[in-house]
């Protein structure tokens, strides 16, 4: 393993990183809401109280990339894989994240953050699945 | 929650996603990828948001209710499941809808399935859940907790 000086970018991750916590942080003290994008787009389909507030936080998510575009020149978030691969994967996600009830956000930005050792599992478990795939996908076919 | 402050809240998380490098496939796959040259940085926004989460998921408590401690087959499987549709295509739940601004085919393509994938989950538990209320007295009612 070498590592890749060329895009490493140890401060502008940390520092999204702590804008990561600190909001859903922010969200846990004033809402008593843990905040997990996938619980929060399942949500759409309840219609409770809390709906127009999850599709609000959805809007915001939304339009991040375009307020940070007004400062900084964003790069296409492009996969470069084909339309069978993203369309699987896709599934793979929506479906995975609501039999585990979590996704990287609710398990683990959240859970790890309240010590779950439930989100730990979760946590654990989809890297090595998301290393392992990477390995196989990237390397051995 | 109210919708401005929600609002609020989704924005601040979109853009530390953004300037994170979690919203770049192609950054998320450098990181995943450890047999290549490694990009080490995903682990300083884990690494960021978690530091801080600490310090205010522990001043929320008395706000939240305590987390599940439920470990099961749907817990892993479903984990399992995810982290392979994230190795293949590099978006996150988050990042997939912060990407739906930049309207690109694929962007698109990626979040419609997710959607998809969500609604085919809930329609199975909806049926599973049904068949089993429907032998039982208590109704079955469901627990979703994420964490």
């Amino acid at each position: 393993m070498t590592i890749d000086w060329q895009n490493f970018t140890p401060w502008a991750s940390l520092l999204g990183g702590v804008l990561i916590g600190l909001s859903a942080g922010v969200l846990a003290l004033r809402s008593g809401r843990v905040l997990g994008v996938s619980g929060f787009v399942s949500g759409l389909f309840d219609r409770d109280d809390e709906w127009t507030s999850r599709l609000m936080l959805l809007a915001g998510l939304i339009a991040a990339p375009l307020v940070v575009g007004l400062v900084v020149p964003q790069s296409a978030p492009i996969p470069d894989v084909g339309w069978t691969t993203v369309i699987l994967g896709g599934l793979l996600v929506g479906f995975g994240t609501r039999m585990a009830s979590g996704c990287t956000s609710g398990h683990g930005v959240c859970g790890l953050s309240r010590l779950s050792l439930r989100s730990a599992v979760a946590t654990g478990l989809f890297m090595a699945a998301a290393f392992a795939t990477v390995f196989i996908v990237r390397h051995l076919i | 929650m109210r919708p401005l402050f929600s609002l609020f809240v989704g924005l601040v998380f979109g853009i530390g996603l953004c300037l994170s490098g979690m919203t770049l496939p192609s950054k998320v796959i450098g990181f995943l990828d450890l047999s290549g040259a490694w990009d080490p940085s995903l682990a300083f926004v884990m690494g960021g948001a978690i530091a801080v989460g600490l310090v205010l998921f522990r001043a929320a408590r008395p706000r939240l209710a305590p987390p599940s401690n439920r470990i099961d087959p749907a817990l892993a499987t479903g984990s399992v499941l995810f982290g392979v549709g994230w190795g293949l295509v590099g978006y996150c739940p988050g990042p997939a809808l912060a990407a739906l601004s930049s309207l690109d085919p694929k962007a698109l393509a990626f979040a419609a399935a997710m959607i998809l994938g969500t609604v085919l989950h809930r329609l199975i538990a909806a049926l599973r859940d049904g068949v089993a209320a429907f032998g039982r007295r208590d109704g079955g009612a469901t627990v979703d907790a994420c964490a």
